[in-house]
């Protein structure tokens, strides 16, 4: 069980909330295609072994490549990896790159699922966003999404935006729902450093999101989503049965994947590999024969905090069973023994041997996982 | 054996910076106590501490010779410490001596500290020999500070040396000074022996060395000696004369200065200002003025991680060989575990051991908000006395008969443009104006009586910014005078949190209580539920703040890049966690516990 992941590390513009690595530089584009092939065929001898189970061409905005790009780039990962007939194949891709015979296309290259950048059904945030997108175009890419015979997809909306009230997120849900997407990722805005919006927060142009009423969007999520049928499987995505997302829940199943292009990142079941999050580096490095990226060995503890750290972030949590066997019964221990306080104040529950977090703590999962850590001596 | 006549003993008076150890080792360089290659800057501070701070913590001694027209000289240099904290030692070191330097700083003029020990100086009739230092500095004003000098100490310009330390102007000046202004040591070698401690250093091989001056007598090696306000009795196993190392000797004379090893392990065990005679022929009364210092100050020492209190007990035990200054004694709290109560000299004494602890013996430990000890007198037995070192200990008021706490003199000397804040917050910290100078048309020295515990905290950050820096501040303890002390306890989410308690002043009480918790507001971060801060005088709630929930604590994306970032940043988060302590299942950063010394920041 083993995923493949592309960077392309290329946007239109920018969006004021994103850390991604991405250019608006595009000239390089054919170059780098070029490089993340070769960088699919230095890594393929040593990469991970048995049957891709999905690919994802994420970024970035991967629908900004042609689609003979997109061909090759499949194709590399076709002649070097035994990929299964049944593989989940996503691209993430913005509304307004897509057209009925563009998403045909897409079809026919053996893409299998779309991701939206949709983000918003409201003018005004999508430009306070700086989205290249407006909400007709929303609308009108979800509908030809259907038309060209896509069943599989996911739409990303974000919600706690600045000045967003309880009212205008519901009004937001409201709007998906006549399209009844599959599965759908759901993000609060988050202020990163280094971006647009934490400069405009910091100049006090746009108000931070306000943390009660970032909260009350969340409950409502959970409420709305139960209501549609949808599972709430991780924090910020939820599905409907049986649509839940391959590739990503890889990541949070602590399964092996291979990260190709610039900031992409790898995990062999050991170590994590990154490479380097800038164009022009990758692209010498790739021409030099040079390491693209550094990695760093997990230690057994880092390991058990990982483990932690994105169980918790689903509704089933862990097994305790599961969790015994990969780090053995003194760790379980000691994480049993953690988790207690919080076990009587209700902010873990147990059931069917699975440690989770009920729905009332689900947007305190960090906090509650960190809880439970092991830590090295010198940390 | 020394002739009296040709001896010289003198110390150093001056305000930090004011060029005291760079004169020292000028006069050491000049008399060939020390050659090029043994130089190093400010030679008499030896500890690293001492170095960084620029300030002298304890006195050593030193012995030089010089040839003045043809006669050969010794002197012995007696090193004071440099603050406050170690009046008494400085008082000791004093009564040694017959002669003084007094440094000033010809750009700074006269500071309150060069005040106070001018003043502990002219008690002991020392004659003093004032010098004008850093006369190249350009922001130099001599002739201003010559007339403070001459205001000060009353004597004539031409008494007054020019000099330049740094440059080595005036250093012959000085020691031809010292010949024949200072006067020679009187006393009889042949009287029964008494010499003054007036300092004990400890060595890890060789035991408590002690300082003395000989006053009478003399004392001989092999010897069988009494301090005679300790009453222990030691055989002299070795001593000598201070020379940059130590010089052994077969005994040491009348009007000499020298030290002494027996084999004592504590510094506890020799108090400065003790009298040294023989055990056979023995004086009959020993030196005056001696004190039991007793410590001023008061805080609590807890080992960070509460598994340490043993490796802690074993730190502050070894702190203590050498510094009989510090007491402790075990305490445990509630909210912090098992630790030490201690008992300092004042502030900057608290912060040395602080220190200390954290860069020789690599403790990482809380300190706890410090207190000043108070007598307190019960109506059962209203003349007996109660000593309460420790908010734990403030009896119940409707026990108390009545209290009484530790006051000071203060000598504050500010410009003329600063002396209505400066008295604004003498006021307010219950000060009472005794005295009020103008030394020059510019600088002004008040002098305030107040009680010890409201410059404990709070005092001089707020000195030093109300006069943007050109304030300098002394005091002396003066005695115990009744009051009205109030304990006010802090709770948090409705438990008493006995390590945030402070004993405060009545007529503050409602006003630090407010601060109190809206400083905690601050420094405790969200936690998972609403957390109530509350300070109250026994049962009645003063202040209340509220703490409200986090509410979110999770990010949104966890994806393939973001699992290693993440995970550190938790790992750092919990880290940071296992540092605080749990009151309740409240989680408070040690940081908070000394919320109320930063109540105005």
């Amino acid at each position: 069980m083993s995923g493949l992941y592309f960077h392309i590390p290329f946007c239109r513009q920018a969006c004021t909330y994103c850390d991604f690595h991405f250019s608006t530089r595009r000239q390089q584009q054919p170059a780098m295609v070029a490089a993340i092939r070769q960088e699919l065929q230095q890594r393929a001898p040593t990469g991970p072994t048995g049957q891709m189970k999905s690919i994802y061409l994420g970024g970035g905005t991967p629908s900004l490549l042609s689609l003979s790009q997109l061909e090759s780039l499949l194709q590399a990962a076709q002649a070097n990896f035994s990929v299964d007939p049944a593989a989940e194949i996503t691209l993430e891709a913005n509304p307004d790159d897509l057209s009925l015979p563009y998403l045909k296309q897409l079809r026919q290259l053996g893409v299998n699922r779309l991701s939206i950048g949709l983000q918003s059904f409201d003018d005004s945030h999508l430009q306070l966003m700086n989205r290249a997108h407006n909400a007709r175009q929303s609308r009108q890419c979800l509908e030809w999404i259907r038309a060209a015979g896509f069943d599989n997809f996911t739409v990303d909306l974000i919600y706690g935006m600045p000045r967003q009230s309880p009212k205008h997120w519901e009004g937001q849900l409201a709007a998906l729902a006549p399209f009844k997407p599959p599965h759908f990722s759901a993000y609060a805005l988050t202020v990163e450093p280094r971006t647009v919006l934490a400069h405009q927060v910091a100049r006090g142009t746009l108000p931070a999101p306000e943390e009660e009423t970032v909260a009350a969007h969340f409950d409502y999520l959970q409420q709305w989503a139960a209501a549609q049928g949808y599972e709430h499987y991780e924090l910020s995505n939820l599905a409907l049965p049986g649509c839940r997302a391959v590739h990503n829940s890889a990541y949070w199943q602590g399964q092996p994947y291979l990260g190709l292009g610039p900031g992409a990142h790898s995990f062999d079941g050991k170590q994590r590999y990154a490479n380097v999050a800038s164009n022009p580096r990758y692209l010498k490095a790739i021409q030099e024969g040079q390491p693209t990226g550094t990695s760093e060995w997990l230690r057994p503890e880092d390991h058990l905090n990982e483990y932690l750290m994105t169980r918790l972030r689903l509704d089933e949590g862990f097994a305790w069973a599961d969790l015994t066997e990969r780090f053995g019964s003194r760790w379980a221990q000691f994480v049993r023994r953690e988790a207690q306080k919080h076990l009587k104040a209700g902010r873990f529950q147990e059931a069917a041997g699975r440690l989770f977090i009920p729905a009332a703590w689900r947007f305190h999962s960090d906090g509650l996982a960190a809880e439970l850590f092991a830590l090295q001596p010198t940390a | 054996m020394n002739k009296m006549d040709t001896l010289r003993n003198f110390c150093i008076i001056a305000h930090i910076d004011h060029g005291k150890s760079t004169l020292a080792d000028r006069l050491l360089e000049n008399t060939k106590t020390i050659s090029d290659r043994e130089k190093k800057d400010q030679l008499l501070d030896d500890m690293d501490l001492e170095r960084e701070r620029g300030i002298t913590i304890k006195s050593h001694a030193i012995q030089m010779l010089h040839d003045q027209d043809g006669v050969e000289y010794t002197f012995n240099l007696i090193d004071t410490p440099g603050h406050v904290d170690f009046s008494y030692e400085v008082s000791r070191a004093i009564a040694a001596c017959e002669g003084a330097l007094l440094i000033v700083d010809a750009a700074q003029g006269i500071q309150a500290q060069t005040i106070s020990n001018l003043y502990l100086a002219l008690e002991h009739d020392l004659e003093i020999i004032p010098v004008l230092n850093k006369i190249d500095l350009p922001s130099a004003q001599p002739e201003e500070v010559t007339d403070q000098i001459i205001d000060l100490i009353g004597c004539k310009k031409e008494d007054i040396i020019l000099a330049s330390a740094k440059e080595g102007k005036g250093v012959a000046d000085i020691l031809s000074a010292i010949v024949h202004r200072i006067p020679a040591p009187e006393g009889h070698a042949e009287a029964p022996l008494q010499a003054m401690v007036f300092d004990s250093i400890f060595n890890p091989y060789r035991g408590i060395e002690v300082l003395f001056r000989v006053f009478n007598g003399h004392i001989k090696q092999g010897q069988k000696v009494r301090f005679m306000n300790t009453g222990h009795t030691y055989e002299a196993e070795e001593l000598g004369v201070l020379k940059l190392k130590q010089d052994k000797q077969e005994a040491v004379y009348a009007g000499n200065v020298g030290y002494l090893t027996s084999g004592i392990k504590e510094a506890k065990e020799v108090k400065v200002g003790d009298t040294i005679t023989a055990v056979e022929n023995p004086a009959d009364k020993a030196i005056g003025g001696f004190e039991d210092v007793k410590p001023m100050v008061f805080a609590g020492i807890f080992p960070v991680d509460t598994d340490e209190y043993e490796e802690l007990r074993n730190a502050i035990e070894k702190l203590q060989l050498n510094d009989a200054s510090l007491t402790f004694e075990p305490e445990s709290s509630a909210a912090l575990g098992f630790g030490f109560r201690c008992g300092f000299l004042g502030m900057l004494h608290m912060e040395i051991i602080q220190e200390r602890l954290e860069r020789e013996f690599k403790m990482s430990v809380i300190t706890t908000v410090p207190n000043v000890s108070y007598h307190a007198y019960l109506k059962s037995d209203p003349e007996k006395l109660v000593l309460v070192t420790n908010p734990t200990e403030f009896p119940e008021p409707s026990e108390l008969d009545h209290i009484k706490e530790p006051y000071i003199r203060a000598q504050i000397i500010t410009k003329a443009d600063f002396v209505g804040p400066v008295m604004n917050l003498c006021i307010e910290k219950r000060g009472d104006l005794k005295n009020q100078v103008y030394l020059t048309s510019e600088r002004v020295e008040l002098t305030f009586d107040m009680p010890l515990a409201e410059i404990v905290f709070d005092f001089y950050d707020r000195l030093k910014s109300l006069s943007r820096g050109y304030a300098s501040f002394d005091y002396t303890p003066m005695d115990y005078r009744e009051t009205d002390m109030v304990k006010v306890d802090v709770l948090i989410n409705g438990d008493q949190v006995d390590a945030l308690s402070a004993l405060i002043h009545r007529s503050n009480a409602y006003d630090i209580g407010k601060k109190i918790c809206s400083k905690l507001k601050e420094l405790i971060p969200r936690q998972q539920f609403m957390i109530a801060l509350q300070a109250a005088i026994g049962a009645k709630v003063i202040a209340r703040e509220t703490l409200s929930a986090l509410r979110k604590d999770v990010t949104a994306k966890c994806y393939g890049g973001d699992i290693s970032r993440k995970r550190k940043l938790l790992e750092k988060q919990k880290a940071g966690k296992k540092k605080m302590r749990q009151v309740g299942n409240v989680e408070i950063p040690q940081k908070a516990f000394l919320a109320v010394l930063q109540l105005n920041d």
